[in-house]
């Protein structure tokens, strides 16, 4: 039996009236390959932006490593090792992509803080950032400014910059959405060939995709988990099947 | 003490009316209008220049006011608010307070740096008294007027076909487009009431807040304090917002002269320390 | 570089170590020092010997320019919108001028406490300032602007009133310099403090915590999400260009041997605004380059039109925004960035 790194207690969050996270209560293992499903709608990044601390939660409690981090600030839960990436990408549009990787770098280094000393003068910051940027393909581009670079790209960089702080619970949210075909295979490797300690939660609507990938899957529908179970229970279960035919055919 | 509560009620009142059109801009079309006391500056002078160079009657001059305040807020708004929308805050700050750079100066050229003042009508002045408390009719006038306006408002906002146009405006511009609603007139409309509604502020406060070409400087703050404390989800919010800022300006002027103005603007920072979104905002989002 | 397990092909390793070359190449290439920084500072110096009929207006310019930069700190990096930076200026300025009046002529000491108090200002109200949205940072600010120029005016027994301070001159600089009656004197040293903040401003601005800085005003949500303490950072930021602030209403104090209850209006809090408007945000040069065109157009102004300048400064502003000052400042990007021409990507 491995550890929980990551569980929910009937979280809730609402906007107005509407009911966008319905008493969730997830619980996710060590090095495990979580994906979570479901049709357009059904909650899934709100209860990403749950876990990460971008919206608090109406009700119920997030636990990292058996602490609660309900309330605790973002950048927090990042130093954790809880990082994200998201459906729309969030870059530093006057930032190049070594500026935007460095800084994630820096800050995990925890010399983010030193305003005396150049950033030039970090030498393993930017030999981790220009590795990490070569890794991804993003070495010719590094120099530009992140918002005339095309859309693959800088996707790829979203990608990148959560990997820059090495996180050991990675929350991605349909990382391939938009990347050019020919890369996307290869994000896909990258995530796949993270260490095996390294805990991951995809969102992908692709099924062959998350069926290849995952090794346990949540259903979330209309905010609530509708079912749950590993990769044969999900993909035989005839229940998921109308679920998502109901509301994407 | 009751007299006090009175004339606070009074001066919040106005004040309500004066922001209340900032509300609008701000709060709903997230524009960033410093120059709104501009436009409440407007409508004095219209009223001090009809008063005294041609002797027209204080009543009409109200009504005047709201027109041509109205008319100045239609023009500037379709000539260069319109672009701003979509803008940064920071380009709305510095064009708004360029707004009020000018109108200033423009107002000092034409009519001279001094307060104005005007000779209200006789039944308007003086004190009565109501049980033994002294009650200026001026100001009785003042709230019963504000009253009016306060729940016509309301009333607009909440029950007219232009009421939710300009909600559905607000919440989705695209969608509302979609529908076949005109946003920029109801944009442009909606501007030019709020305009209008300063300017008649304006106009009736030019006896109560007195009216000298600083005027848009000198209010800004407590139309944002309005606003911000208000919140403006809400007419009633930015309502109980002035009729608090009112009671607690004229008390703190009236019990602690020597540190008056600190109280409101300390009181301004503390809540919008404990509620940034607003005293009466709905909490949450 | 341990998420990345197999970095062992050649090939891999060798595009690799490129990438590191070239990321080092163009990091460093970010903080070398700019062509108009020298010629600034050279342009500093050259007025000095060429103008000395004009030493006056170029002591005000060196004197906003510091304030100005400070505001870039905050406003350009941090992008937070100040409407009471002037509230740091004004204390800067009452400060020097007491210290003067009541305990110590010698400038530079006053200019220190002067920096100190107002970074202690910087420090408490930076915790105002953290939360809500770019309108309740305008309120907040604005309000402790308004307060502060209340607190001045009701402490008539210290601060003078409306009549404002004065009765005191600055002794020599560090016990050497003595102010001359042309300000030739007063204008070498407020262009060395100008200098110094800058160089400063300058280190920070590069350093990791400028870049930080720039991530939240970029991003917040993001810059949260790669563990930037956005508050913490702000909050120094905050304070560092209080301590700026200060010290350039210290000077001018010191270099008019006056305080004028004026220090803390709230039109010097909108002119620093504009300054930094005219000279481009973000760069820290932005500010001197806005002092200098802001001063001579309100010079000019008020000799055409001594009574109604500010409504060509409003409608300047207005012009400004609706051109859309991006495009009005990013000429600095044209201008070349080092002597020699040619240089790899
Ligand atoms: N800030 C918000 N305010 C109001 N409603 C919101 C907000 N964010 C999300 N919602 C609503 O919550 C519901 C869930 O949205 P969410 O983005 O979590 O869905 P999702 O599962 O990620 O969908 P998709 O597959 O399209 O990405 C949607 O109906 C959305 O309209
Ligand atoms: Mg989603």
């Amino acid at each position: 039996m491995s550890e929980i790194v990551l569980e929910t207690r009937n979280l809730v969050r609402r906007f107005g009236a509407f009911l966008a996270t319905n008493d969730v209560s997830l619980k996710v293992e060590r090095g495990a390959r979580h994906a979570l499903i479901g049709p357009n709608g059904a909650g899934k990044t709100t209860l990403i932006n749950l876990l990460t601390g971008v919206l608090p939660p109406s009700e119920g409690q997030v636990f990292l490593e058996g602490e609660d981090i309900t309330s605790m600030a973002s950048f927090r839960r990042v130093k954790r090792g809880l990082t994200r990436t998201f459906q729309i990408n969030q870059l530093f549009n006057e930032f190049t992509p070594l500026e935007t990787v460095a800084l994630a770098i820096a800050e995990r280094e925890g010399v983010g803080h030193n305003l005396w000393r150049s950033i030039a003068g970090y030498g393993k910051v930017i030999d981790e950032a220009a590795a990490l940027l070569a890794r991804f393909g993003l070495s010719s581009v590094m120099g530009e400014r992140t918002v005339i670079l095309p859309y693959g790209k800088q996707r790829l960089l979203e990608i990148a910059l959560a990997f820059a702080s090495k996180p050991r619970v990675l929350l991605l949210d349909e990382p391939a959405a938009g990347v050019p075909e020919d890369e996307r295979h290869e994000v896909l490797q990258i995530v796949a060939d993270l260490p095996a300690d390294v805990t991951v939660l995809l969102i992908e609507h692709d099924m062959d995709l998350v069926f290849s990938f995952a090794n346990r899957i949540s259903v979330l529908v209309a905010g609530a988990v509708f079912v749950e179970g590993t990769v044969a229970e999900i993909s035989t279960d005839p229940r998921v099947k109308a679920v998502y035919l109901g509301e994407n055919a | 003490m009751l007299t006090i509560l009175f004339d606070g009620i009074a001066y919040g009142m106005l004040l309500f009316i004066l922001a209340c059109g900032l509300t609008v801009t701000l709060g709903l079309m997230n524009f960033i209008n410093l120059a709104h006391g501009a436009f409440a500056m407007a409508g004095g002078y219209v009223t001090v220049v009809m008063m005294n160079r041609y002797g027209i009657s204080f009543y009409w001059c109200l009504p005047a006011a709201f027109i041509v305040s109205a008319l100045i807020g239609l023009v500037l708004e379709r000539t260069l608010y319109q672009w701003l929308y979509q803008a940064s805050h920071l380009d709305q700050v510095l064009f708004s307070i360029g707004i009020v750079f000018m109108a200033i100066a423009a107002t000092d050229y034409f009519m001279g740096g001094q307060q104005q003042l005007i000779n209200l009508p006789p039944e308007l002045s003086g004190r009565m008294d109501v049980f033994g408390v002294g009650i200026g009719r001026y100001r009785l006038f003042t709230i019963i007027i504000c009253a009016v306006l306060a729940v016509a408002l309301q009333l607009i906002l909440s029950k007219t076909r232009f009421g939710s146009r300009l909600r559905a405006a607000v919440d989705d511009r695209r969608v509302a487009m979609g529908l076949g609603i005109n946003v920029p007139l109801v944009f442009a409309l909606t501007f030019a009431f709020g305009s209008g509604l300063a300017g008649l502020g304006g106009a009736m406060g030019a006896e109560i807040l007195g009216l000298d070409p600083n005027f848009p400087l000198k209010f800004m703050i407590y139309f944002l304090i309005v606003v911000s404390v208000g919140g403006t989800s809400t007419v009633s919010g930015p309502f109980l917002a002035a009729l608090l800022l009112g009671i607690a300006d004229v008390a703190g002027k009236y019990y602690v002269p020597a540190i008056g103005p600190f109280v409101i603007y300390a009181l301004m920072i503390v809540m919008l320390i404990v509620r940034p979104n607003g005293l009466f905002s709905r909490g949450g989002r | 570089m341990s998420v990345l397990p197999q970095e062992t092909t050649v090939s891999a390793s060798s595009s690799t170590a490129a990438a590191e070359t070239r990321a080092a190449k163009l990091m460093k290439r970010r903080s070398r020092i700019r062509f108009y920084e020298i010629i600034v500072w050279i342009a500093a110096i050259a007025a000095y010997f060429l103008l000395p009929s004009k030493m006056l207006i170029l002591t005000e310019i060196a004197i906003l320019a510091l304030f100005a930069v400070s505001l870039d700190l905050v406003l350009g990096f941090a992008g937070i919108v100040s409407l009471g930076h002037t509230a740091f200026f004004g204390l800067g300025a009452y400060v020097a001028g007491l210290m003067a009046l009541h305990f110590i002529a010698e400038p530079v000491t006053g200019l220190i406490v002067a920096g100190i108090t107002s970074g202690v200002l910087g420090l408490l109200t930076s915790f105002l300032i953290l939360r809500g949205s770019d309108l309740t940072r305008l309120m907040t600010t604005l309000g402790i602007g308004l307060m502060m120029a209340e607190v001045a005016n009701q402490m008539a027994w210290l601060t003078g009133g409306a009549d404002g301070l004065s009765g005191f001159s600055p002794g020599p600089i560090l016990g050497m310099f003595e102010f001359d009656l042309f300000g030739k004197v007063g204008y070498l040293y407020c262009v060395g403090v100008l200098f110094i903040g800058t160089m400063i401003m300058r280190r920070i601005a590069f350093s990791p915590f400028g870049l930080s800085l720039k991530a939240i005003k970029g991003n917040p949500m993001r810059s949260a999400m790669v563990a930037v303490p956005g508050r913490k950072r702000i909050v120094t930021a905050y304070t560092i260009a209080a301590v700026f602030a200060g010290m350039a209403g210290a000077l001018l104090t010191q270099t008019t041997a006056f305080v004028s209850p004026d220090v803390l209006a709230f039109h010097r809090s909108a002119d620093v605004l504009l300054v930094l408007v005219i000279g481009g945000t973000g760069y820290l040069y932005g500010g001197i380059f806005g002092a200098i065109l802001f001063t001579l157009v309100k010079d000019w102004l008020s000799v055409i039109t001594p009574q109604y300048w500010m409504f060509y400064i409003g409608l300047l502003l207005v012009i400004l925004v609706l051109i859309g000052r991006d495009r009005l400042s990013r000429w600095v990007e044209y201008l070349p960035e080092r002597f020699s021409k040619k240089e790899d990507r």
